[in-house]
């Protein structure tokens, strides 16, 4: 799903720290901040929204769960917001132990919620909501358009929109998927998604090294109308070294910049040398693009 | 964290599987001391391999074995020094299998992998090539099941016969892979004896990093990666260095931005001193970050570049200031700031270091580049 401004969220762990700072900046952004959760904080109020011991104790559904919580303890969350069937759960922590991420996967799958991350920065749709930690308020980075935007890491998400937004190509939406080596949207997920979204006209694939999910978004990307246009961070990265993110690493046989640069261009994907090339790059796909 | 098999081989036996009775040594007198009977001798290093590099011996008498163990003792694989041996009593081997169970990061679940031919010719199979293996993904919430790892061995090349107890040894090894929160767990070879018993003779363990902390009782005995004097003293201090060899030294916020200031400055023909990033829950650390970086012997300039979204750059900028002016470096250095918290941390560079941040990265780059080609002057 596309977050929009009417989808009501429900935060764990917003009584926190990084948690009360970001939620309210997402409340005062227009975000539809329907509650929160914490074990024992239940009944009182936080930042003018109701605290709940557990997302069963709601009388009315929400539609995205937001975890700011820590690692270890992500999976009891997620199983708790997972029983009150939200259509998103977005995971911000890094470092989840991997077993945890696929038991979380594997239990989503069962109640049919989508899962964003772990290790994610969260979405944003310019001029609507946000849900994570990203600077949704900066106006020199996000405004509204119709590039769909998915980034493995925030920072370079962010700065992607920082060089569209000075070109003056804003964003119908941006879909961190996150860092980890195992995520609950893939990168060719989020892709359908915008695929599919009537407001995004082209998609910017932030990839970087590790992994095959460029490989995999370009085999979809070959398939689509849409054009989709990519950088992919790692170039200069030494084999065999885990770069920041666990799931960047080139191993012997997988994830090289080469072979997700080969893929994206024989998919039809432009792929630029630096990301303040992505606007030129974009203005060429949208004006040689004929629409259906 | 990866294992050496002598402290991966033991946490086997604690499911189940049976392994032979060997014993460490780190001198070859040791060796020939202990002797009992035709025994194998394997350096232990965090690689694979070992076998093709000659670091893997049979012995038949003491003085055999000690010479092959000063011999092994002495060499260095894969960057690797051995610095000790396991040694192991000879075993009559009727088939060598492999198995390994690990993360399937495209199907998001466990999968194992089973050959019955296993031993040193498909070592790292694992990532070279798993389509000519038996596999079978395995639904975490329901585990590997007896008749799961029966079906798997379903048209391989094993006598009938052994099915049963070898699908035992892979329920085993996957209770294992799930109790040590392992990112792999591979037996190369599985051998089946002559005795038809079923022994593990060799083990590669990776733990997934992010389970060290509910695997504290581990995190002691796993080989420590090869780093320098720089890189561990980062580490210390709850950060991610990389040296590098070029010139252009790199501060940045998050994996991604770091990886791609560091394509930049190689895209606009720069070579990048490092990789090192101060995001997410190290966004605060950014003084004690410039101060490791700045002990490196090859920066001619600093390249400064923030995007911040939950690291602010004000904070982060906070810290370069502090550094920067106690330690009053003597090579130039460039910013580049965006994102949360930008205006106060423009300000505080203006103000305090008396630079102007650059407007786009790419022209931080170009002047940090150009500075350090110019070998460091402003």
């Amino acid at each position: 799903m596309i977050l929009r401004k009417r989808h009501r969220i429900l935060v764990y762990g917003a009584t926190g720290r990084q948690g009360t700072f970001w939620t309210r900046e997402m409340i005062n952004y227009g975000a539809n901040v329907v509650g929160a959760v914490h074990p024992r904080k239940a009944g009182i109020k936080h930042l003018g929204v109701p605290v709940y011991a557990s997302a069963t104790d709601m009388t009315s559904a929400f539609d995205v769960a937001l975890m700011f919580v820590p690692p270890l303890s992500v999976k009891d969350a997620v199983i708790d917001a997972c029983s009150a069937e939200p259509r998103l759960i977005v995971c911000l922590a890094e470092h989840i132990p991997s077993h945890d991420v696929m038991e979380m996967l594997a239990i989503a799958n069962t109640y049919k919620v989508r899962l964003a991350g772990p290790n994610t920065a969260g979405i944003v749709t310019p001029g609507e909501s946000f849900a994570g930690i990203m600077p949704a308020f900066n106006n020199r980075i996000f405004t509204p358009g119709s590039i769909g935007v998915i980034s493995r890491s925030g920072s370079l998400g962010a700065l992607a929109c920082l060089n569209l937004t000075r070109e003056g190509l804003g964003q119908s939406s941006f879909f961190g998927i996150g860092g980890d080596p195992i995520i609950g949207t893939t990168m060719r997920e989020a892709l359908e998604l915008f695929d599919h979204d009537s407001r995004t006209s082209l998609i910017v694939l932030c990839g970087e090294i590790g992994g095959s999910s460029e490989e995999e978004a370009a085999e979809y990307a070959a398939t689509m109308h849409k054009p989709v246009v990519a950088f992919v961070a790692g170039h200069a990265a030494p084999v065999g070294k885990k770069m920041g993110h666990a799931g960047a690493i080139i191993n012997p046989n997988q994830g090289s910049y080469t072979s997700k640069y080969r893929h994206l261009e024989e998919a039809g994907v432009a792929v630029a040398k630096v990301p303040s090339e992505l606007p030129h790059l974009v203005s060429s796909a949208l004006s040689a693009h004929q629409p259906p | 964290m990866n294992f050496e098999e002598w402290v991966a081989k033991p946490l086997l036996a604690d499911f189940g599987i049976k392994i032979p009775r060997g014993h460490v040594a780190d001198n070859a007198a040791c060796v020939k001391k202990q002797f009992q009977g035709p025994s194998v001798i394997k350096a232990q290093v965090p690689t694979g391999a070992r076998g093709k590099a000659g670091g893997i011996k049979f012995a038949s008498d003491a003085s055999e074995a000690f010479e092959m163990a000063k011999n092994i003792l002495a060499m260095s694989i894969d960057g690797h020094q051995v610095s000790r041996v396991l040694v192991e009593p000879h075993i009559d081997i009727r088939q060598e299998l492999y198995v390994a169970i690990l993360n399937d990061r495209t199907y998001r679940c466990p999968i194992l992998l089973f050959s019955s031919s296993g031993g040193i010719d498909i070592e790292d199979t694992a990532t070279n090539g798993i389509h000519s293996m038996a596999s079978v993904h395995v639904n975490i919430l329901e585990g590997l099941t007896l008749e799961m790892a029966l079906s798997v061995l379903q048209g391989t090349i094993l006598a009938k016969r052994h099915h049963h107890e070898v699908a035992n040894n892979l329920v085993s090894l996957y209770q294992a892979y799930r109790s040590l929160d392992a990112e792999l767990l591979e037996v190369n070879p599985l051998v089946i004896t002559q005795d038809d018993e079923i022994i593990a003779l060799d083990c590669k363990f990776t733990l997934d990093d992010s389970a060290l902390k509910r695997q504290d009782w581990l995190s002691q005995q796993g080989s420590l990666d090869p780093l320098t004097e720089l890189e561990s003293e980062a580490q210390q201090a709850g950060l991610r260095l990389i040296e590098m060899d070029g010139n252009v030294g790199i501060l940045a916020n998050g994996a991604g931005l770091t990886m791609t200031t560091m394509d930049a400055v190689m895209h606009y023909g720069g070579q990048a001193a490092n990789f090192l990033e101060i995001g997410g829950d190290a966004y605060t650390k950014a003084e004690k970050a410039l101060i490791i970086l700045l002990k490196h012997p090859h920066i001619k300039s600093l390249l400064v570049n923030f995007c911040g979204a939950f690291a602010r750059t004000d904070v982060m900028t906070r810290g370069v200031v502090k550094a920067w002016k106690s330690l009053c470096p003597e090579i130039p250095i460039f910013f580049s700031i965006h994102g949360t918290g930008e205006e106060e941390a423009i300000d505080l560079v203006r103000d305090e270091l008396g630079l102007d941040p650059f407007d786009s990265m790419d022209e931080a780059v170009l002047a940090a580049i150009e500075a350090a080609r110019r070998g460091g002057e402003a």
